[in-house]
């Protein structure tokens, strides 16, 4: 029996050696791929992101327990990233450290990988491996990005609902109106919410959600009030975007969350935003591979000589940039 | 395509709390380029089989201080190969009594290594052990 097969069939050695295969971008890899991506995009997609230390790894050991408890369990796989050592290429991946509760329980599946040098919060296979497990017929996938900072949004392209964890004492106001990590939270999670410092946490982020709201609103600028205008072409996006509290290490909170994910995932069907998203998903994975297909081959017709050569010139301020990757293309 | 990284688990199974060593070792092989999956303490042996099979491990490390070596490794080793992997590499550290080396060996453990072990000496076996059975 193929490997392809065997996943399908729910068994875990093979669902384990095909995520290597697609970790490891293998032509094997990629032609059960091929194979499986009919039985795809059924899983409800879930990614968690979060600065380092915000309790992501804990969170997602609830979240997986409390889908597990459920009336109607639902089968839940993880995919836990974790940064790799720019220098060595090598990794520790500790996710699991968290969640040693899950152990022994065949509906769940963890599998830990490491960025290989990605930026973005996500490794290049995530996207490939999901797949895999989506086919074996995972109900949900978890996926746990690096520890992100204020930046790593790859996940938002990837998952149909994404947590963002916050916990209390990290920013101020300021922190919770720059641009990105927040921007893509379908959900906010204010974790270890038994410390000080929650209450206003809570207002700073709330204050931010006003500020995005797409009508008309008031703040609070040197002591007046000033009513604001939404631009006028803003998207008009009728999911409100919620704040949990949670404890996660005590499990406070998660029934509350998995209420408001499965209110995000009936949201994203009723609105037709499921299919926009499959597809915005899909248009990126696509233009991914297109890039690192046309890169390789290029590369191919390259020679090593000719590369330093380029890099030497550039360094000496020979060649501009451009003028390199004209010396370059053929 | 990407090169074929070396996966290790790194478990401390048994009661004893010292995971000092796990960890020097856990930070060894990362900085040999290995991505080293970290389970932390008091680890069953049905727990570290389970890991090693959805990690798809190339190899496992065991750590243990207990004194229960001869009882925890054979029943982490059936575990495993009772799940179909038959080539994954099994190493142990720790104190391990001389004369229970060979018995771990017996038992299908690949390498013993007590205090003292210099990092580079396991980093090379487990490299050259993973790369024959590939």
């Amino acid at each position: 029996m193929s490997l392809q097969d065997s996943v399908l069939r729910g068994d875990r050695l093979a669902i384990s050696r095909l995520l290597t295969e697609v970790e490891n971008d293998t032509t094997a890899g990629q032609a059960a791929l091929n194979e499986l991506f009919t039985h795809t995009g059924r899983a409800h997609l879930v990614g968690i992101t979060g600065a380092p230390g915000t309790g992501k790894s804990s969170l997602v050991n609830q979240l997986a327990l409390h889908y597990r408890k459920a009336p109607q369990p639902l089968k839940v796989a993880i995919v836990a990233v974790d940064p790799s050592s720019p220098f060595t290429g090598g990794a520790v991946l500790g996710d699991r450290v968290r969640m040693r509760e899950l152990s022994g329980d065949s509906g769940v599946f963890i599998r830990s990988m490491a960025t290989r040098g990605s930026l973005g919060g996500l490794a290049l296979a995530t996207a490939g491996m999901t797949q895999v497990l989506d086919a074996a017929g995972f109900d949900v996938i978890l996926i746990e990005t690096v520890g992100a900072g204020q930046s790593e949004v790859e996940i938002a392209k990837l998952a149909h609902s994404v947590l963002v964890v916050d916990v209390p004492g990290l920013g101020d106001d300021v922190q919770a109106i720059k641009a990105g990590i927040l921007e893509i939270a379908d959900i906010l999670v204010l974790n270890k919410a038994d410390r000080p410092g929650v209450e206003a946490a809570e207002r700073a982020l709330l204050g931010m959600l006003k500020l995005g709201h797409p009508t008309k609103h008031l703040v609070q600028h040197h002591n007046h009030l000033e009513e604001v205008l939404a631009p006028v072409d803003a998207h008009v996006d009728d999911w409100l975007i919620p704040i949990r509290r949670t404890v996660a290490t005590e499990g406070e909170g998660l029934p509350e969350l998995l209420e408001v994910l499965a209110a995000h995932k009936a949201h994203l069907q009723n609105s037709g935003d499921w299919q926009r998203r499959e597809r915005s998903r899909l248009h990126t994975q696509l233009q991914d591979l297109v890039k690192q297909t046309l890169m390789a081959g290029w590369r191919s017709n390259v020679t090593d000589a000719q590369y330093a050569d380029a890099l030497d010139q550039l360094v000496e301020r020979k060649l501009s940039p451009r003028q390199a990757l004209q010396a370059l293309l053929p | 395509m990407t090169d074929k990284k070396i996966r290790v688990l790194v478990a401390k199974p048994g009661l004893d709390g010292h995971d000092r060593g796990a960890k020097v070792i856990a930070r060894a092989l990362r900085d040999s380029g290995m991505e080293v999956i970290y389970t932390g303490l008091r680890q069953t042996p049905e727990m570290i089989a389970e890991a090693a099979l959805q990690e798809d491990v190339d190899a496992v490390g065991l750590s243990i201080l207990s004194g229960a070596h001869l009882t925890l490794v054979p029943r982490i080793t059936q575990l495993i190969r009772a799940n179909g992997q038959d080539d994954v590499r099994i190493f142990v550290g720790g104190i391990i009594p001389d004369e229970d080396v060979p018995k771990l060996k017996e038992m299908g453990v690949d390498g013993v290594y007590g205090p003292g072990s210099p990092t580079h000496a396991i980093i090379d076996d487990i490299r050259k052990l993973v790369n024959d059975a590939a």
